[in-house]
């Protein structure tokens, strides 16, 4: 092995575009996209506006707030905060609203297809 | 009490090399027979490569901790914030908010849908050959770029540890150390180099954790004291503001614009990165080693704040910038003023250690990529037996690594975060965009892989032969030319955008279709793991 970019594997005779029209893989699709797409907007734009405040406007950053800690450390101590708790948030909407419908769908696919040893026993879909 | 801190006395520094050598010596002894031990299992090409996928999520989040927390943030950050105050914290945020991008729009989607590297996901629904040599091509690029910002750290080191000042003893350092880590490579594949990074990460995070208390408890555990005591050593308040490095004009700007962009976009797009994915048996497992990793690393990079201003404030820039090794000395030059060279032998020795794996981990995802994407699927057309291919492997192990220590030699003196800011440049160029083309938008095509592939890489790479990194300046590789037409230092900003644009304008221009079904193939098993590949059972 190792040799063979798409060796056959235990879902070689599945008809992946039969399961890409389920209603089931769709809300998947979306579910995942309606999450990760919009966080990743918001925390880029977030660490963005983060580095022209540090490029541009040193003065700003520069200003004390509680002894030398001044607006910059601060802002960048929030980044910090940010990336730990979109990290946390993500993992609990994976484990909610991802794991159990991808699950689902794999369990589907491979009692159709496979007999309960996980062989392979039709594969006469395409 | 701001007691204020003589500077350490370098000199006093090679009075101990024995003893800073004893410890270095006896680590590095231990880690071999871990790496013995641990390859006797070496089967199969899966073995070499991913470790028969029998990691644990935080196994593995460890050991991308390891992977990741390289050289360049122990010494290069601390180094950067111990001389550039401010400027350097930057690279901490973007080495860590990177890891968003990862966990949210790579790690799982690529461990469903891959086997060993990279190019096995870019060319899932893409046509196999130009796909897979393109991203063979920028992952050994990408992977070069890196093994030069390491070798060029253990040359520092080394150096330091043994007081070496002159060029060619430099020089002598890094051939030695390079040709020890190849060994470790050849020896060891991808599980025992895991175990290693294991080990690596919790002695690194350990022993920084006791330097940053070590540091706060002098400063009675105030962080505004702490600053304080480095704006006093540096004579210059500045240091706690932004710009003291990059807002000297409005190239610097930018260039501190375009460093930010390449560090947030270049991590999700690290060939030996992307490559711990597949060590671990699923997805769940993949997103669990993320979230360990981002804890790991994110709090490291809290105490390379308090490292790099404990430097400034107790070592000082000026001591730094002369001691053997200049500014990546900053850290190992604080454990030598905390606790003598007891503590130096042993952060000396975790940071070789540092090194050590995480050239190993390089080294195997290059040697990976030329022999299972170039040897095995190009050039043996897939009739290549596994036996030969972890060979060819290993002989690219031998050639990458004399290519890293002689770019190391030339990068010698570059603080070693800014030298791994290029090759994240060079991946999030040559890489990323590919890499979320393929994943989430259907209609991409085998041509604009093609161009985006090419035309990062291309652009990247030569914007930083013509830029002040290669020639013209101070720190230049090469000092005496002046080609240096490029002004910009990190080449992120024009090439990232670039190599996207490529892809969008490849692929609309692209009058061939590639196939629906696998396309619909390649969503269904992102997205739900379906068929991927399990662990290896021993």
């Amino acid at each position: 092995m190792g040799n063979d970019a798409q060796s056959p594997d235990a879902a070689a005779s599945v008809d992946f575009e039969q399961v890409q029209s389920t209603e089931q893989f769709q809300e998947l699709r979306k579910r995942h996209r309606s999450f990760v797409f919009p966080m990743a907007v918001a925390f880029l734009l977030w660490y963005f506006a983060y580095v022209l405040l540090a490029d541009y406007a040193v003065e700003f950053m520069s200003t004390k707030v509680w002894g030398n800690i001044n607006i910059g450390l601060i802002l960048g101590l929030l980044q910090f905060v940010s990336t730990f708790a979109i990290t946390g948030w993500y993992v609990s909407y994976s484990n909610r609203k991802l794991d159990p419908i991808a699950s689902e769908i794999r369990n589907e696919i491979e009692g159709h297809e496979f007999d309960k040893h996980g062989n392979r026993v039709g594969g006469a879909n395409k | 009490m701001i007691t204020i801190a003589t500077a350490v006395d370098v000199a006093a520094l090679k009075d101990t090399t024995l003893l800073n050598m004893g410890i270095f010596g006896l680590f590095v002894a231990v880690t071999m027979v871990i790496v013995f031990r641990a390859s006797r299992n070496n089967k199969t090409a899966a073995d070499y490569y991913a470790a028969g996928r029998s990691f644990t999520g935080s196994q593995n989040g460890t050991a991308i901790a390891g992977d990741y927390l390289s050289a360049a943030s122990f010494l290069g950050i601390t180094g950067a914030i111990a001389i550039n105050g401010y400027d350097g914290f930057m690279y901490s945020i973007g080495f860590l908010v990177a890891w968003l991008v990862a966990l949210l729009l790579v790690a799982e989607l690529l461990r469903n849908t891959g086997k060993f590297t990279m190019a096995d996901v870019l060319s899932f629904r893409l046509r196999q050959r130009p796909v897979r040599i393109a991203a063979a091509i920028s992952t050994l690029a990408v992977c070069f770029f890196y093994l030069l910002a390491q070798m060029a750290g253990a040359g520092s080191l080394i150096s330091l540890l043994l007081g070496i000042s002159d060029w060619g003893g430099q020089a002598l350092v890094i051939i030695v150390v390079g040709a020890l880590m190849i060994m470790y490579v050849l020896i060891g594949g991808m599980k025992g180099t895991t175990w290693v990074q294991i080990i690596k990460a919790i002695l690194l995070i350990a022993g920084a954790a006791v330097m940053t208390m070590w540091v706060l408890a002098i400063y009675g555990f105030n962080l505004s004291a702490l600053l304080g005591g480095a704006v006093e050593t540096a004579n210059n308040p500045a240091v706690l503001n932004p710009g003291l490095q990059y807002g000297k004009s409005e190239t610097s700007k930018l260039d501190f614009m375009s460093l930010g962009l390449a560090l947030v976009l270049g991590t999700a797009a690290l060939p030996h990165v992307l490559m711990r994915f597949y060590t671990v048996p699923t997805a769940k497992e993949a997103r669990k080693s993320v979230v360990w990793s981002i804890w790991l690393i994110g709090l490291f990079y809290l105490f390379t704040l308090v490292l790099g201003y404990g430097a400034a404030a107790l070592v000082g820039a000026d001591t730094i910038k002369s001691a053997p090794g200049g500014v990546n000395a900053a850290a190992p030059l604080l454990a030598f003023h905390l606790g003598g060279p007891l503590l130096l032998g042993f952060i000396s020795a975790v940071a070789f250690a540092t090194i050590l794996a995480v050239v190993a981990g390089l080294t195997i995802t290059a040697a990976a990529s030329f022999a299972h994407d170039i040897y095995a699927n190009v050039i043996a057309k897939g009739k290549a037996d596994a036996a030969t291919e972890v060979r060819v492997a290993r002989r690219t192990v031998v050639v990458i690594g004399i290519l890293a220590i002689l770019g190391g030699i030339l990068a010698n003196g570059q603080n070693v975060a800014f030298l791994v800011a290029l090759a994240f440049a060079v991946a999030a160029s040559a890489n990323l965009p590919t890499i979320i083309y393929s994943l989430f938008w259907r209609r991409f095509t085998t041509q604009g892989a093609v161009w985006s592939m090419y035309g990062g890489l291309g652009a990247a790479i030569i914007l930083i032969i013509f830029s002040p990194v290669v020639s013209g300046g101070a720190t230049s590789m090469i000092k005496d030319a002046h080609f240096a037409i490029f002004p910009l230092s990190n080449p992120g900003i024009v090439s990232i955008p670039l190599a996207f644009f490529l892809g969008w304008l490849g692929t609309v221009l692209d009058k061939n279709r590639e196939d629906p079904a696998k396309q619909a193939e390649m969503e269904v098993r992102s997205l739900t793991g379906v068929g991927a590949e399990k662990a290896v059972d021993h």
